[in-house]
């Protein structure tokens, strides 16, 4: 749908409502508008989990008080009322069934996947689920809001009361961590929106509807954070079990995962600050800058006598600061109602289960609930307790995609405790990778390569040091196996006494001028 | 009847499809017909014809020309709901029900006049101009209502057909088209076939797809079927009912069509007669209609009782509150991005979307969309919405405990009056005259109940007057049956149509008390 303007006003009207606070699903990655920046300090909160010591006026500390939304996309074949497919980057309004363009008369009809997978995280972030949840219309005007309301879960959300636990290194020390816990209010279903993109040369706006309808999980966490490294290492939490789980590819970049940040500071015993919200964070690392910034902001500002407004801000990632969103239309009414279309979701467990039912059309919680993969931390445990490796080394290999299978797969192949090749796998593979901006599936070097040369090296048929050139050449991912480059470059260690006594004479003999 | 006539090959469906066309042309005036498919529908004819020579029918509607309601999608053909939001509008797919009759071999001869999507009680405030009814044009009415000292070129006052499905009712009034689809929310279906004297069926909530009807209240919306006898709708009824897997208020079951029995023995059948239907404004020669039908139930040996609903009162400004509420919302789409008209106005997309909207509503749907915008503002929630639904719920708790009692079908007049000269219809407006009209029809749509329009009698002007019976949630079969039995006794006279028979006299004989069932 390409919507043609013709002068400077109608381009002014559409900019505006580009950079605008909107309702509903967060629009995603992209710029924010550009402001000069702030003069930024350092955040001053850690994992301490303690209030922030006071700015220039000594006076009582502050507490930073963070709570996030969530919006993660369904992984689903079809979106969440409608057959249309669901797909990152498909050319623009490929995937549009008449629903999802709201022509009239057309009705939603509830995918099933999408209610699996929200049970699912649900199960998974400890929540109760309500065995029956109801549909509710929201309703603004937005260009790519075709309908003119989003179907969500206000009322009665189908997941509730959940928690999540998180870790992180304490005052940023690489050796030691700590759990915390954050409490989930609810997870809700709702239809995502499609994407407006301003034309401005042309004056113009585009509206692609391709993620129109795609089914979300808004995640509610509570207001249990106090520091943007909490926050962060709270949504990397949340983003690996939707990872683990399958329902939500949680790829920030794409805008699978979209957080915002509500913040606020008082001083203790008193009563929450006035909070603003944090919008246009496209990754974890700028989620903790965002909070931290905007911590520091509204202390700053409070110190200097001012006010904090209730206001929609946006992070801009190449100045590192927030700055507000055009909210010309200020609070806006939903003007919420119950979705007509739609009956409750029912959903039934072993007890609840009626016994004539047709299993394709009834969800069972018990039986996902049997069915949930290992989450992250029960992996972790798992890695620590039968490797012997630290707790810390657990995190790192969760958070690399792939890389605790890597390691396992090595471990499985040698002799070498796993102790020890944990110290190749993260010191020499990951931090190579890392260099290179390189997946653990894109690395030139397979688990079994590395299995090789690690065995190599436990038997003693080479040094470290040569097991290191050996890696160093194995990077260049030209085919050889470990033992070939041992033997074309006469790497291995020498155990013939003669042999050995014959090479030091030679380097004796050279240097006998000296 | 013409359904055995095209299986015997005493007519075919083309010739059937011609005569029906050659009709409406001939009764073009009356406005029925928003738009005409003559050429599609003489393809489907012949397609039809093709099947009958091969001796492979695909049912008894194989061949039938039907009308459907302006409100409802039809692939191909336009569908305007009457507004100019909406003018100029094709649909790339078929309502569930239209796809359903095109399945069964039906000949869909076009589209029907209505009020702006559908708000309205007399298919008069539509951007096409009003309905009028064929019964204004009957020598019965004529010959009553001329008033004898005038002279006699003197025409009476055209009156209007009711609304909003008038363009249906007066399709199968005036021989059109032997079925047609209307819809019906708060008595859409069933009053306009009160006024233009021909049976109106609105089934249980959830019996009947509704997907690709363009909504009015959700929650309230059922494609309402109209017919020239009790027997064509329940064959009608049999065709349309069922699962759809397209809307998720659709029963799960399968729905299993019947044919009516006749039945000749009422003595088991408690009939209720709830007093409250008594309402102001009630016409005297409704009321006595009303008694005698009453009678003629208890001089066959069925049981008669008066009972009470005593929240149906309170029906008509709870709906209000619950329609202007899904208005609001189901209207909120029109906005002149992926359809329908969008205004050249384009200073920004705030003052596009305005002038869009407010060149494409008429007056009726502003308003609701106002006032429906208004009782879902977070502070009046409360006080409007949700305790409207709690009434609502007490309305249909009312036909809970009546059909508890052991009644089976409830007997009610359909509408107050006859139908209202176009002239004094329109003194009032849209609001006022929905109030009063939906006022009899309007509680079986909040308890989502089954409920019929059988034409009665005529009034002292000459006009038709029918009565309305409400049955138990899914029992349509029971309340067809003793539609049949209530409509066998009354006997309603045939339309003489002297207008037409001028204009078209041939066709007009041939077709004119035809049914196909």
């Amino acid at each position: 749908v390409a919507l043609r303007g013709c002068g400077g006003a109608w381009r002014q009207g559409w900019q505006q409502s580009a950079g605008r606070a909107r309702p509903g699903p967060s629009p995603g990655p992209g710029p924010g508008p550009g402001v000069s920046p702030r003069g930024q300090r350092t955040a001053a909160c850690s994992a301490r989990g303690g209030a922030v010591p006071a700015g220039k006026s000594g006076l009582a500390p502050w507490v930073p008080v963070v709570g996030l939304e969530i919006h993660a996309q369904i992984s689903s074949n079809s979106k969440l009322f409608s057959g249309s497919q669901v797909q990152f980057a498909a050319p623009p309004n490929s995937l549009v069934s008449f629903f999802d363009a709201s022509l009239p008369g057309t009705l939603p009809v509830l995918n099933r996947r999408c209610v699996e997978a929200a049970v699912m995280t649900g199960l998974a972030l400890n929540c109760s689920i309500n065995k029956k949840s109801l549909f509710d219309r929201k309703h603004y005007f937005y260009a790519d809001l075709p309908a003119g309301y989003q179907i969500t879960q206000q009322r009665v959300p189908i997941a509730v009361n959940g928690s999540l636990s998180y870790s992180l290194y304490k005052d940023n020390k690489m050796s030691q961590m700590v759990t915390k816990t954050v409490r989930i209010k609810q997870i809700q279903l709702e239809q995502d929106s499609g994407k407006s993109l301003h034309d401005d040369t042309r004056s113009q706006t585009l509206v692609d509807l391709n993620r129109a309808g795609v089914g979300l999980m808004e995640v509610v966490m509570e207001h249990d954070m106090c520091c943007g490294e909490e926050a962060a290492a709270a949504a990397r939490e949340l983003q690996l079990i939707l990872q683990t789980l399958g329902s939500s590819q949680a790829v920030m970049a794409e805008g699978q995962l979209r957080v915002d940040a509500n913040v606020s500071v008082h001083h203790p015993g008193e009563p929450y600050g006035v909070r603003t919200e944090v919008k246009n964070i496209n990754s974890i690392r700028f989620l903790a800058k965002a909070v931290d910034y905007e911590i520091q902001r509204q202390i700053e500002e409070l110190e200097d006598g001012g006010t904090i407004l209730n206001e929609t801000r946006a992070f801009d990632s190449k100045l590192g600061c927030t700055v507000p969103m055009r909210d010309k239309e200020g609070k806006q009414d939903y003007r919420f109602m119950p979705e007509p279309n739609l009956p409750p979701l029912i959903l039934y467990d072993a007890k609840s289960l009626p016994a004539n039912m047709n299993h394709q059309q009834v969800i069972n919680i018990d039986w996902i609930h049997e069915r949930l993969p290992d989450l992250p931390s029960v992996k972790r445990e798992k890695l620590v307790e039968q490797y012997g490796i630290l707790p810390e080394h657990s995190f790192t290999l969760l958070n690399e995609e792939g890389l605790a299978e890597f390691f396992e797969n090595v471990v499985k192949q040698t002799r070498m405790k796993p102790k020890k090749v944990i110290g190749w796998v993260l010191q020499d593979l990951l931090s190579y990778l890392k260099q290179r901006s390189l997946t653990v599936k894109e690395s030139p070097v397979s688990y079994f390569l590395l299995a090789d040369l690690l065995n190599l090296l436990e038997k003693e048929e080479i040094s470290s040091t040569a097991a290191k050139h050996v890696l160093a050449e194995l990077w260049k991912g030209e085919g050889k196996t470990p033992l070939e480059i041992v033997k074309e470059q006469k790497l291995q260690l020498l155990e013939d006494q003669k042999e050995l006594e014959q090479i030091c004479q030679a380097v004796i003999d050279r240097h006998e001028n000296e | 009847q013409v359904s055995a006539a095209l299986k015997e090959g005493h007519v075919t469906p083309t010739e059937l499809c011609q005569r029906c066309l050659s009709l409406i042309k001939s009764t073009k005036f009356l406005n029925a017909y928003i738009t005409v498919a003559e050429e599609t529908a003489l393809k489907q004819a012949e397609a039809s014809e093709e099947r009958y020579k091969r001796g492979q029918p695909l049912g008894v509607l194989d061949g039938i020309p039907i009308a459907v309601k302006d409100n409802f999608n039809t692939a191909g053909i336009e569908t305007t709901c009457a507004s100019n939001m909406l003018r100029g509008y094709i649909s790339p797919y078929n309502a569930t029900v239209v796809q359903k009759l095109l399945d069964q071999g039906a000949v869909l001869l076009g589209k029907t006049n209505l009020d702006e999507f559908a708000m309205g009680s007399g298919s008069t405030d539509g951007v096409f101009g009003p309905v009028r009814n064929p019964w204004s044009y009957s020598r019965q009415y004529k010959e009553k209502s001329v008033p004898k000292s005038h002279s006699e070129d003197k025409e009476p006052d055209w009156v209007i057909t009711g609304g909003s499905s008038g363009g249906s009712a007066a399709a199968v009034s005036s021989f059109t088209c032997f079925a047609a689809l209307g819809s019906d929310t708060g008595g859409s279906t069933r009053n306009p076939a009160a006024h233009c004297g021909v049976v109106g069926l609105k089934p249980t909530y959830g019996l009947i797809s509704r997907h690709g009807l363009i909504p009015l209240v959700n929650s309230m919306d059922v494609p309402g079927i109209l017919t020239r006898c009790v027997d064509d709708a329940a064959v009608m009824l049999g065709s349309l009912a069922g699962h759809d897997p397209k809307d998720s208020t659709t029963i799960q079951d399968n729905f299993k069509p019947f044919e009516l029995p006749d039945l000749t023995d009422v003595s088991k059948l408690s009939i209720g007669v709830p007093k409250e239907y008594h309402a102001p404004g009630l016409s005297s020669e409704v009321l006595a209609l009303w008694s005698k039908a009453a009678d003629l139930f208890q001089n066959a040996g069925a049981k008669v009782v008066e009972v009470s609903l005593p929240h149906t009162r309170y029906s008509i400004v709870c709906y209000h509150v619950l329609c202007t509420a899904e208005v609001a919302s189901n209207m909120a789409r029109f906005d002149g991005l992926e359809y329908g008209h969008r205004s050249d106005m384009n200073e920004s997309t705030e003052s596009m979307y305005a002038a869009t909207r407010r060149e494409g509503f008429n007056d009726v749907v502003r308003g609701r969309i106002l006032s429906g915008n208004y009782f879902l503002l977070k502070e009046n929630y409360e006080k409007y919405f949700i305790k409207a639904q709690k009434v609502r719920r007490l309305i249909a708790n009312d036909f809970v405990k009546v059909f508890r009692s052991g009644v089976d079908v409830l007997l009610t007049p359909t509408t107050l009056s006859d139908a209202a000269p176009y002239t004094e219809f329109i003194k009032e407006d849209n609001r006022t005259r929905s109030t009063q009209d939906d006022i009899l029809t309007q509680a079986a749509n909040m308890a989502g109940l089954p409920a019929i329009n059988v034409p009665t009698a005529l009034s002292e002007r000459g006009l038709p007057v029918g009565l309305q019976f409400i049955g138990r949630s899914f029992q349509e079969q029971q309340l067809l049956t003793v539609a049949k039995w209530f409509e066998k006794q009354v006997q309603f006279p045939v339309i003489q149509l002297e207008e037409v028979k001028r204009h078209d006299s041939g066709v007009f004989q041939h077709q004119k008390s035809a049914s196909f069932s």
